[in-house]
């Protein structure tokens, strides 16, 4: 079998049967440090381990791996509708996954580095169009050198210039030579400053995700009695922009951790099911903060989706199996998520399944918060949060389950033709496919 | 240096803030033959060309106080400058920006820096017959 990213399974599964970590990494041969890089993320697995893993853990092996291939699948159709004149055979993409795992992780980790470059190079373009600083220190070096080639020009080629006027001249080309310096400089000053804003994803809030899944999405120096906000190590990101995201964030998390200490956090939120609105209500937060630290808290399997108003992602926890979209465009417009966002203050819950060879299903918990910074006079704020948690063992559901909803991930690469809201064809859907009210 | 007053149909109105263009641009003119009077900010502007009453503008777009495209536009909107012959000056010279400028009613277009014959063909190719 193919080695995959298992982590979050076995993590949530071993959780779920109360075993220890060294327990299980001792049954299956491992040392238990290993075992936690799996968990993490950090290590693929596969073949004999894979077997004992979900032997240990009596569940088939293909329940601890699906996740892991159906997000790859996602990831391959995902690249074919960003370059659909390429004429990938969508349909075939499990075929290239089962005979050609390398080729597949490739054209899929390919895909997503040229999604990160795109982005990168439409900021520097909007900074070149826009940037204030950019545009008025490349203002000045033009003026500087459109003074000193007119004047230039007009010394070389009068040779009967009268004397004062040369005398003039040549100071306005001193003068001019020595403020196209000053401004060549102050330019690879500024451009030297803001090496950094342009490079790796040039995505603010996609570099601050990164950073926090390298920690494992926690901060410990956060939790009361840790070193604090200024211990948290801000300065590893490259952009100015990304490291404000992050100071806030780190700022909110702290009070968060402060007002739901960790072991009390812990012990309410296995007393309450983990239902953020019983949580908020315990610790007097916002249900939007109690959904965070369920998202945030140290060994938290759940992923988070947090949005404005008009959508657009304000920040990503992944789950494994269940793709989350990026900047300002939306996911499957039947994530709760949404239908929170039309009803604040209103609890939106769902058990989603995903399409796939083996459907994917998700409890998806969803909630929307109103402010009103401004008072009476000024605009309502909305932002609503999505909790996620990992894919339910494939199989019969509890009989207080729930009616399963029907989703996507997102239209493009959903498989889903009849889908009523559908708001772009797929490349998985016939021609022809109609997107109707 | 003795300044030769213009030949009639041939006064220049320079509407630019930078002193040592406009003192570039008022040599190249007036070894020409043309008068140039000089206005260094967008604001005034269109009281100095109403006083000067030139035959020819060149108008720069960065202006402190007003941008030459607005200038640009209250001298078309006026039936008595609509048709006034005008030169944009710009540091931008990307194609968007020449059609930006042929837009907002400008007659010709030179992007910074530029030789001095080209300045002064664009002049003589606006003059007044």
């Amino acid at each position: 079998m193919v080695a995959v990213l298992a982590g979050a399974r076995v993590r949530e599964r071993r959780l779920a049967l109360g075993l220890r970590q060294a327990a299980v990494a001792r049954a299956v041969g491992v040392s238990a440090a290993y075992l936690n890089l799996i968990e993490h993320d950090r290590r693929r697995v596969g073949g004999v381990l894979l077997d004992r893993l979900a032997g240990v853990l009596g569940v088939p092996p293909a329940v601890l791996a699906e996740g892991g291939e159906a997000a790859l699948i996602d990831a391959l159709r995902a690249a074919a509708a960003s370059d659909e004149g390429a004429g990938a055979e969508v349909a075939r993409g499990e075929e290239l996954l089962s005979r050609f795992p390398g080729w597949a992780r490739l054209v899929a980790a390919q895909a997503a580095r040229i999604e990160r470059l795109d982005r990168a190079v439409g900021l520097l373009n909007d900074r070149l169009g826009q940037d204030p600083h950019l545009s008025a220190a490349l203002h000045e070096v033009l003026s500087a050198v459109a003074s000193v080639r007119s004047t230039a020009a007009i010394l070389v080629e009068t040779p009967d210039i009268e004397p004062e006027w040369r005398a003039r001249f040549l100071a306005n080309v001193h003068e001019d030579s020595e403020r196209l310096a000053a401004a060549a400089e102050a330019l690879v000053r500024y451009l030297d400053a803001g090496e950094g804003e342009a490079g790796l994803a040039g995505d603010p809030l996609a570099e601050v995700e990164a950073w926090l899944a390298a920690r494992g999405w926690h901060l410990p120096e956060l939790e009361p009695g840790g070193a604090g906000v200024a211990a948290v190590e801000i300065g590893r990101l490259a952009g100015s922009a990304a490291r404000s995201m992050a100071a806030s964030l780190a700022a909110e998390l702290a009070a968060e951790a402060a007002a739901m200490p960790a072991a009390a956090f812990d012990a309410a939120a296995e007393g309450y099911g983990r239902d953020p609105l019983r949580l908020a209500q315990h610790f007097a937060v916002p249900v939007l903060a109690a959904m965070r630290r369920l998202a945030l808290r140290p060994g938290a399997v759940e992923g988070l989706l947090v949005c404005d108003g008009a959508g657009a992602v304000l920040f990503r926890k992944p789950v494994a199996g269940f793709p989350l979209p990026r900047g300002a465009g939306g996911g499957c417009p039947l994530w709760p998520v949404y239908a929170a966002l039309a009803r604040p203050g209103q609890p939106v819950a769902a058990l989603a399944e995903l399409p796939g060879p083996l459907p994917r299903r998700h409890a998806l918990r969803a909630f929307c918060e109103a402010r009103h910074p401004a008072g009476f006079g000024g605009p309502e704020v909305r932002r609503a949060a999505m909790l996620i948690a990992p894919a339910l063992p494939p199989g019969p559901l509890p009989a207080d389950a729930g009616p399963v909803v029907a989703v996507g991930p997102v239209c493009r690469i959903c498989p889903r033709e009849a889908c009523p809201a559908r708001r772009e064809p797929s490349i998985l859907a016939e021609a022809g496919t109609g997107i109707g009210f | 240096m003795v300044e030769r007053p213009g030949r009639p149909g041939r006064h220049v109105l320079l509407i630019e803030d930078e002193a040592n263009i406009a003192e570039a641009i008022r040599f190249v003119l007036m070894r020409d033959g043309w008068r140039v009077s000089v206005h260094a900010a967008g604001a005034g502007a269109l009281e100095a060309l109403r006083q000067a009453a030139p035959d020819l503008v060149i108008l720069d777009v960065m202006l402190p106080g007003r941008s030459g495209f607005d200038i640009l536009g209250d001298l078309r909107a006026d039936p008595a400058t609509a048709r006034l012959p005008v030169l944009m000056l710009t540091a931008k010279g990307q194609p968007r920006d020449r059609e930006a400028a042929g837009r907002a009613g400008a007659d010709q277009f030179l992007a910074k820096p530029f030789a001095n014959a080209d300045l002064l063909a664009a002049v003589r190719a606006l003059a007044p017959a």
